[in-house]
């Protein structure tokens, strides 16, 4: 027996060896100096366990009596999780070494942190999906404080651990009332519990549940983490804190919400769309006012959960795969930003002022023009990517009979718009005072032009990505 | 009321009070003295439901090690606890009405209690009965067995724990001589020193 479900878990044991592996190499060798060979030989382990899940395919399997799922829908959001993480590590590279953050725990800490995210999209049990969700946030919490010399860094890590700790109170709370009235804490038999209606007790463990995995995706109103923590984490960690930490807990969230209370849609539709709604309005124009890209960024992830979650409200499976497209795209286009985020420098020093792009169009015009095709297709402009994303949500909400909240997604989504225009104003119409640094910076300049590149050559198919959605999308909601 | 039925109200009784104490004593250490009374007292409790196991667990491990270094930590940092309820005292009112409205929604829900339909089936017996095998092997059956996956990423958080904790605080100084072990048991006496002939009055 044991056998048999170790096969299913290999993946994920693949990354953990290789992770001890990896620490204890470096530990008895040249220690930091070896930092960069394993950020590389990290993606392309990344690459690989990506590459196995996505040719796997096969029917559902369950481990250990359920508590680890693999289905479709698990192995779609665990490649995404893979390839962003991998692509993180690639852009960020460069910046780590220049501003010496270059240690060797940073890459085995984001391959833990993988493992994490992995079993937290697979997760069948309360108790697999609060293991998974903590090795996550525990990786995370390091990584944010990795700069320990600078407050900035060490508030943003004590920030994130601190209400961090407060949202996994709240789950497990919610946790342990569900199992309190359900009986177990198997997703399938807390499905039996709440067919033909949850009692009162099912609820609130429910809501309370929902409540912490909207902090770990920021969703407002529990998003007040967000703007802080991404300013002051160094910008590389901060990219991959947008991107695929928000995949996993999404796919956690659907998982809970489908897997577990799949039958009573209705008591949860309504919270999630709420929701949707404050974090798709507060992003907007809480955006408007910042002058710091990454506090931007911050805000332009929370409205992008807002979206995603409009997604789940639908609570049908157009609505799941609706999500797991606009996930994808979201990353895809955060991938690119933070690439040129991470390449901003004066003087050597990282800027992240936005009125320090004022004028680059002049300087480099190529560089200002993916970066003019990523802000259009992260506000929403078609014929861009990031449209289709936003139109599937949109049209799985409608479908739904949801129509208030595809109104309101799109009224948000024109506020959102200002900020992003904004920052192509800066570049192609503002004044120039003091000019950017060229950059040296060629792993990020090529995933700045990737990611604008898929933007732009994405319109024809999105690359099957739909077809792919939809097929994991059904082996979630059954 | 027979000497079982003493001993429990005897060690319910100290668990409560203790737990009240630790809250409202105004010196720390003495609320942490309080806290390891509560542990003991929990103890007792494990041992008159038959699990022996569970009950030196918390003696060994909250007791002999949390406790003991919660009392270390308070002892060593200077924390002035004065100020930080005085800090605290600001918020009280907000979170007093919070807590009120939770509490109150919270007993409509446990006053409604009811099972989910089919409870006892799922809930199952995850353990034999005592006569047929003792609690220790049982805990460790369920332990490495059904729960292996959770066991191990429990081992894993650790390890993230541990890893964190040496990344975040661990300083290799370079200005500082450290001793190397293997270059004092490698030293050779002979060529460590060199004797030479100083004639009166000439110097080297």
């Amino acid at each position: 027996m044991l056998a048999s479900d170790l096969s299913i878990l290999l993946p994920e044991i693949i990354l953990a060896v290789f992770a001890m592996l990896g620490l204890i190499t470096a530990v008895y060798t040249s220690k930091d100096g070896l930092a960069p060979v394993l950020v590389w030989l990290t993606v392309a382990v990344f690459v690989g366990v990506a590459a196995m899940i996505g040719l796997s395919g096969g029917p559902t399997q369950s481990a250990f009596g359920g508590m680890f799922i693999d289905d479709g829908f698990s192995r779609f959001a665990k490649v995404v999780i893979l390839l962003s993480a991998a692509a993180i590590l690639l852009v960020g590279q460069e910046f780590m070494v220049r501003d010496d953050l270059m240690r060797f725990e940073y890459p085995m800490l984001i391959t833990l942190a993988a493992v994490g995210m992995m079993v937290m999209v697979s997760a069948g049990d309360l108790m697999t999906l609060y293991m998974g969700l903590e090795l996550q946030s525990l990786s995370l919490y390091v990584v944010a404080a990795l700069r320990r010399d600078s407050a900035r860094s060490t508030e943003a890590g004590l920030k994130y651990f601190v209400l961090g700790a407060l949202s996994s109170g709240l789950l497990l709370y919610g946790a342990s009332l569900t199992y309190g009235f359900a009986g177990t804490t198997l997703f399938s038999g807390i499905f039996e519990a709440a067919e033909g209606g949850a009692s009162l007790g099912l609820v609130f463990g429910l809501v309370f549940m929902i409540a912490g995995l909207a902090f770990k995706v920021s969703a407002a109103p529990f998003h007040m983490w967000t703007p802080d923590v991404y300013e002051g984490s160094p910008t590389p960690v901060t990219a991959f804190f947008a991107t695929a930490p928000k995949v996993a807990a999404m796919g956690l969230f659907a998982r809970l919400a489908h897997d577990a209370f799949g039958g009573v849609v209705g008591d949860w539709q309504q919270i999630v769309a709420l929701l949707a709604v404050f974090s798709m309005f507060l992003g907007a124009i809480a955006a408007i006012g910042q002058t710091d890209i990454k506090r931007l960024m911050a805000y332009s992830s929370i409205t992008h959960m807002g979206f995603a979650l409009m997604g789940l409200a639908a609570g049908d499976e157009q609505g799941v795969s609706a999500m797991l497209i606009y996930m994808a795209i979201y990353v895809t286009m955060n991938i690119g930003t933070f690439a040129f985020i991470l390449s901003m420098t004066r003087d050597g020093r990282h800027v992240t002022n936005i009125s320090a792009l004022n004028g680059l169009s002049s300087r480099e015009p190529v560089k200002a023009l993916a970066l003019l095709v990523l802000m259009f297709s992260l506000a929403g402009v078609p014929p861009l990517v990031g449209f289709f994303g936003k139109y599937a949500v949109l049209v799985a909400a409608v479908n739904a009979g949801l129509n208030w909240l595809a109104i309101l997604g799109v009224i948000a989504s024109v506020i959102g718009a200002f900020y992003y225009i904004r920052i192509v104003y800066f570049m192609y119409f503002g004044e120039e005072r003091e000019p950017l640094d060229p950059s040296g910076n060629r792993l990020a300049m090529v995933g700045l032009m990737t990611a604008a590149a898929i933007m732009l050559l994405g319109v024809f198919n999105l690359f099957g990505i739909d077809d792919l959605a939809m097929a994991a999308a059904a082996t979630l909601v059954n | 009321m027979g000497v079982v039925d003493f001993t429990f109200y005897l060690f319910s009784l100290t668990t409560v009070l203790a737990g009240l104490f630790v809250v409202v004593a105004r010196n720390p250490v003495h609320s942490v003295l309080w806290l390891i009374l509560a542990f003991l007292s929990t103890a007792g409790l494990f041992v008159l439901i038959g699990a022996e196991f569970v009950a030196m667990l918390l003696i060994i491990v909250y007791v002999g090690a949390v406790a003991v270094l919660f009392l270390f930590v308070v002892m060593m940092l200077d924390v002035d606890f004065a100020e930080l309820k005085a800090e605290m005292a600001k918020y009280v009112p907000l979170a007093g009405l919070i807590g009120v409205v939770i509490l109150i929604q919270l007993s409509m829900a446990f006053g409604s209690w009811q099972f989910s339909e089919g409870f006892d089936g799922r809930l199952g017996n995850p353990t034999p009965a005592l006569s047929e095998m003792h609690n220790t092997e049982a805990l460790g059956a369920i332990l490495y067995d059904r729960y292996f996956l959770l066991f191990q990423l429990a081992g894993l958080i650790l390890l993230v724990a541990m890893i964190g904790a040496i990344v975040l605080t661990l300083r290799h100084r370079t200005d500082i001589k450290r001793q190397n072990v293997l270059a004092q048991m490698y030293r050779d006496p002979a060529k460590a020193m060199e004797l030479k002939d100083v004639k009166p009055g000439q110097g080297l």
